[in-house]
């Protein structure tokens, strides 16, 4: 059984943001798997999407009912062998699975910050993944693996450091978020900030607006399905009931379900981590530092790409992926496309395990044979 | 009896031919490149700097086991990301009779390639005609086991109506190179009759 342990990184250095705010005594809590080859090649960073955090595979005991959130990809012999590669995943900042975040104590006052924390970008995400890569003593990563915010998070990582990463694999994901995707993403957030516990952010930990945030993880969930996948999986079943019971209170299987994920979602999310988190991809675009030319964005790329899309991923739809393909190609990067056939909308990218792995498996694979020869 | 005169093409003499065309260090583009193998084989032998494109999922998984960078299209796909000459070579090997507008993607390979190598089997050969003649039905065979109605094929064409189709598109042909089997002389003298499949090397005319 692969087992891992969190370590904590403190930044020496203030960290400078997109915003213009610096953040003090940063803290980026990570997750390591595998062992750095002498050379240093074998390393690769996976990036977490939205709610996701460092604890990417394995378990902390023996005991633990669950492994990382990854852990049908990587581990021992697994599609991202950690026997082969040294796999490293930090908590993004902004975060509330250990790295500095809204929730976190702003030196300066000796308070959280809550709602005084810097508004955050993707790019500032990376700034804080490349100090502590550079604190691991690794030059340059084999690969940057993301799925969602994390292929964001993977795409920066070529355009700010290119010569820092041989191979980029971004799934599902999309060069900036469309006016569809910043409208989901403001409805979550006015029903936190809409919740009486929330308080301006100052909510007390036994007063959290637990309301606002399930109905965040609610309507951002059925997002990450579809309908041919919802259809099968609820249809129009009821949940404890042979009839109607013509009341408001849940009657349907797919009701009862959201309600078990929005549960879930609060025992284990911040409130604030998620407005700051969600407001982060909101500003991300790609093309809009090259006045609206996505392709003129990429230009400083130098690593090989892997893009992968799903075929019922509605949130981030195979369009965009391949406006990400033809970007690159413009810039004649090595770059591999491909949509893979899927039911499971935007939550495919967790779930077609064995079709993404054996691309991703096999691409680093061949990467790694082209920088050893 | 068509059947025995596509078994060489089954080793696909036609990829043979196009190998030799490419230099060391060309880029080459590959429209329906399948698995990859060929295009492997550029790179590895060849030197060239490839690019495959392919619809089947299957197809590009082993792509990427080949080491192969490839990107998902239907071919019939605008290359609008590749600027004019941006290919020394773009391939479309036995692809063109799949695509439902051959004429537009010839006009595309030519502008985004400084050449292109096109082949195909042609229908005009003496056994297809004699098929028709004698059956009064389609041609069949094992390498094209398809019956009319639910074939990919769905464009056939002879060399002649190639070249025709070249003059009208202000295509050159620099080169044909057909493939034969029994009778290396009747096929030079008449491709059209006696050819299985033919190699063309075109360019736009300048």
């Amino acid at each position: 059984m692969l087992l891992v342990e969190p370590k904590n990184f403190q930044l020496q250095e203030p960290l400078e943001l997109d915003c213009g705010r610096v953040l003090k005594q940063v803290n980026i809590r990570y997750e390591t798997a595998g062992t750095l080859a002498p050379d240093k090649s074998n390393a690769i960073l996976i990036e977490h999407a939205l709610s996701g955090d460092a604890h990417v595979c394995g378990r902390y005991a023996e005991s633990d009912p669950k492994p990382g959130w990854w852990d049908e990809m990587i581990g021992p012999g697994k599609y991202i062998d950690t026997d082969k590669y040294f796999v490293i995943c930090s908590n993004v900042i902004g975060g509330c699975s250990g790295s500095t975040g809204p929730r976190s104590v702003d030196p300066d006052t000796g308070n959280p910050y809550n709602m005084d924390f810097p508004v955050i970008t993707i790019r500032d995400m990376v700034r804080a993944q490349k100090r502590l890569i550079d604190h691991l003593g690794i030059n340059k990563l084999l690969s940057v693996i993301g799925g969602s915010m994390g292929g964001m998070q993977a795409m920066e990582w070529a355009i700010n450091y290119p010569e820092s990463v041989d191979c980029i694999i971004p799934i599902a994901t999309t060069s900036q978020l469309t006016s569809q995707n910043i409208a989901f993403d403001w409805v979550g957030r006015e029903a936190i900030q809409g919740d009486p516990n929330w308080n301006k952010g100052n909510y007390s930990a036994d007063h959290i607006p637990q309301k606002g945030l399930a109905t965040a993880r609610m309507l951002a969930h059925i997002t990450y399905l579809s309908d041919e996948s919802m259809s099968r999986k609820f249809g129009r079943e009821l949940q404890d009931a042979d009839s109607y019971r013509f009341a408001f209170n849940r009657d349907f299987a797919v009701e009862s379900y959201l309600e078990y994920q929005g549960r879930r979602f609060v025992e284990r999310f911040d409130a604030n981590s998620y407005c700051y988190i969600t407001r982060a991809t909101d500003y991300f675009d790609l093309a809009s530092r090259c006045g609206g030319d996505l392709a003129k964005a990429f230009e400083p790329v130098k690593s090989a790409f892997l893009v992968v899309s799903f075929s019922s991923d509605w949130l981030f739809p195979t369009e965009e992926s391949i406006k990400i393909v033809r970007a690159l190609l413009k810039n004649r990067v090595n770059v591999t496309f491909c949509e893979i056939e899927s039911s499971y909308g935007h939550d495919a990218f967790l779930l077609e395990v064995e079709t993404l792995g054996t691309m991703i498996r096999d691409f680093l694979r061949n990467r790694q044979k082209v920088n050893n020869d | 009896m068509i059947e025995q005169l596509y078994v060489d093409l089954d080793l696909r003499p036609d990829l043979e031919i196009i190998a030799n065309l490419v230099k060391p260090g060309e880029r080459v583009l590959d429209l329906g490149c399948g698995d990859g193998s060929f295009l492997k084989m550029l790179k590895e032998k060849h030197g060239a700097e490839v690019l495959g494109m392919e619809l089947s999922q299957d197809a590009i998984i082993k792509c990427i086991a080949n080491g192969v960078p490839v990107v998902q299209s239907n071919l019939e796909n605008d290359l609008d990301f590749a600027g004019d000459g941006d290919f020394d070579w773009v391939i479309v090997s036995q692809t063109l009779q799949e695509m439902r507008r051959p004429d537009v993607i010839l006009q595309r390979i030519v502008r985004v390639g400084k050449r292109a190598a096109v082949s195909f089997i042609n229908f005009g050969h003496i056994a297809c005609r004699l098929q028709l003649l004698t059956t009064g039905r389609m041609p069949r065979n094992k390498h094209m086991p398809y019956e009319w109605f639910d074939t990919p094929n769905i464009h056939f064409g002879t060399l002649r109506d190639f070249r025709f189709l070249c003059q009208e598109l202000g295509i050159s042909i620099v080169r044909a190179t057909p493939i034969g089997q029994h009778f290396p002389l009747l096929t030079n003298l008449l491709p059209n009759l006696f050819a299985v499949g033919c190699v063309f090397v075109i360019e736009k005319k300048s």
